[in-house]
């Protein structure tokens, strides 16, 4: 059991850039972030419609994922938590092993500690370590990045075909405070309209043609 | 309790289809066994066995948001699993429907039942989730028709609490 955030020689990751890296390359892509810090790094990265801003229940956010990956078979899902959320649902690695929906993607931005809360330390940097749960839940894909030479084979992890997961070490420092926006139905309204279309998300009835 | 083999679990099954229910979330339950079993042999649904009934709020507010209607399926003492992750669908006034099959509330043999089912309701109502109670099992299946259009027609989330006197019934026939 080791608590090393990245080898001794080597500056920890800073978690915007390579955010901003995934995002950039996400196409068509739906996206679902954590809570907190997650959150807010995905919109830092640019706004899209097709972003879930998750503002409650903490340890949800890769059923949120799994969910909509099972609606949605044709389309990639990214889920973009932290390690104190993932550690609050790893039950959920346990559910997603036994679906493998071949769709979706869980990204762990592993800062090792609690940064909303005051910095208090998670499980992941006292030796606890997602990538091997995952990997014993089923993940046919599962990769660690503690250096900037082993992101390019996370990223190619991401982007393949096929359930898989990354768990990413990053520095505890928390970036420049971004809030995405925090109302409820129109974050759900504004994904659904974008994914489904206003005549799915939005259904009216019209006056029936008359009869001639 | 028995495992319940015919009669409401098909009529509520029938109500499921009619609502367009793709995604069915489920801890067991022996009052649940033969909706499962429903569920599963029908090839429009897609079933998911969770660990905990809080993975089945997270996964029916995703399947929403990608335009699948999902049912959860539980015991009343998974109620309490699900509170905090209510949130969610609540504030986002996302559609959820559950159907939760009752212990610790009629002819209860296990005690340690009790705090939990006699507090399913109100827990669920703290949050704001709207609750129908059924007791009669010819009552279970319609309620279950209109809870569904509580949940999708009005953005809410909705239980319905299936009673262990219902459940326990034995001379019921359709």
């Amino acid at each position: 059991m080791t608590s090393a955030t990245s080898p001794a020689d080597a500056p920890a990751l800073l978690r915007r850039p390579l955010i901003d890296a995934i995002l950039a390359r996400r196409g068509d892509a739906l996206v679902v972030t954590g809570l907190g810090t997650t959150c807010y790094d995905v919109f830092s990265a640019g706004d899209n419609p097709l972003n879930f801003y998750n503002w409650a229940g903490m340890g949800g956010a890769a059923m949120v994922a799994c969910g909509l990956a099972l609606a949605q078979p044709g389309r990639r899902v990214l889920c973009i938590t932290g390690d104190g959320e993932m550690l609050m649902g790893l039950g959920s690695l346990a559910t997603i092993g036994c679906e493998q929906p071949p769709n979706l993607k869980i990204v762990v931005m592993d800062n090792e500690h609690y940064v909303e809360t005051g910095m208090q330390g998670t499980h992941t940097g006292r030796g606890v370590d997602l990538v091997g749960i995952a990997r014993a839940c089923g993940f046919p894909q599962a990769c660690r990045v503690s250096v900037t030479e082993e992101f390019p084979a996370a990223l190619a992890a991401i982007e393949a075909p096929g359930l898989a997961f990354v768990a990413i070490k990053v520095d505890p420092a928390q970036p420049p405070m971004t809030l995405p926006m925090r109302d409820g139905p129109y974050i759900r309204s504004r994904f659904r309209d974008a994914l489904l279309g206003p005549a799915v998300a939005h259904p009216v009835m019209m006056p029936a043609a008359k009869q001639s | 309790m028995a495992e319940v083999t015919s009669g409401w679990p098909d009529d509520v099954y029938a109500e499921l289809v009619a609502a367009g229910i793709r995604q069915v979330s489920y801890v067991p339950d022996a009052g649940h066994s033969r909706l499962i079993q429903r569920c599963q042999a029908d090839p429009s649904m897609r079933t998911v066995s969770l660990t905990t009934e809080e993975e089945g709020v997270a996964l029916g507010l995703g399947a929403w948001l990608g335009g699948d209607r999902h049912v959860l399926l539980m015991q009343s003492s998974g109620v309490g699993n699900t509170i905090n992750m209510l949130a969610a669908p609540i504030e986002m006034r996302v559609p959820l429907l559950m159907l939760v099959t009752m212990r610790g509330e009629w002819a209860e043999f296990n005690p340690w039942q009790l705090p939990m089912g006699q507090g399913t309701r109100a827990a669920l109502e703290s949050v704001g989730t709207l609750v129908y109670p059924v007791h009669q099992p010819a009552d279970i299946a319609p309620t279950v028709g209109a809870a569904a259009q509580m949940a999708f027609n009005t953005g809410r989330a909705v239980a319905v609490l299936i009673g262990q006197r219902a459940i326990g019934a034995k001379n019921w026939n359709k």
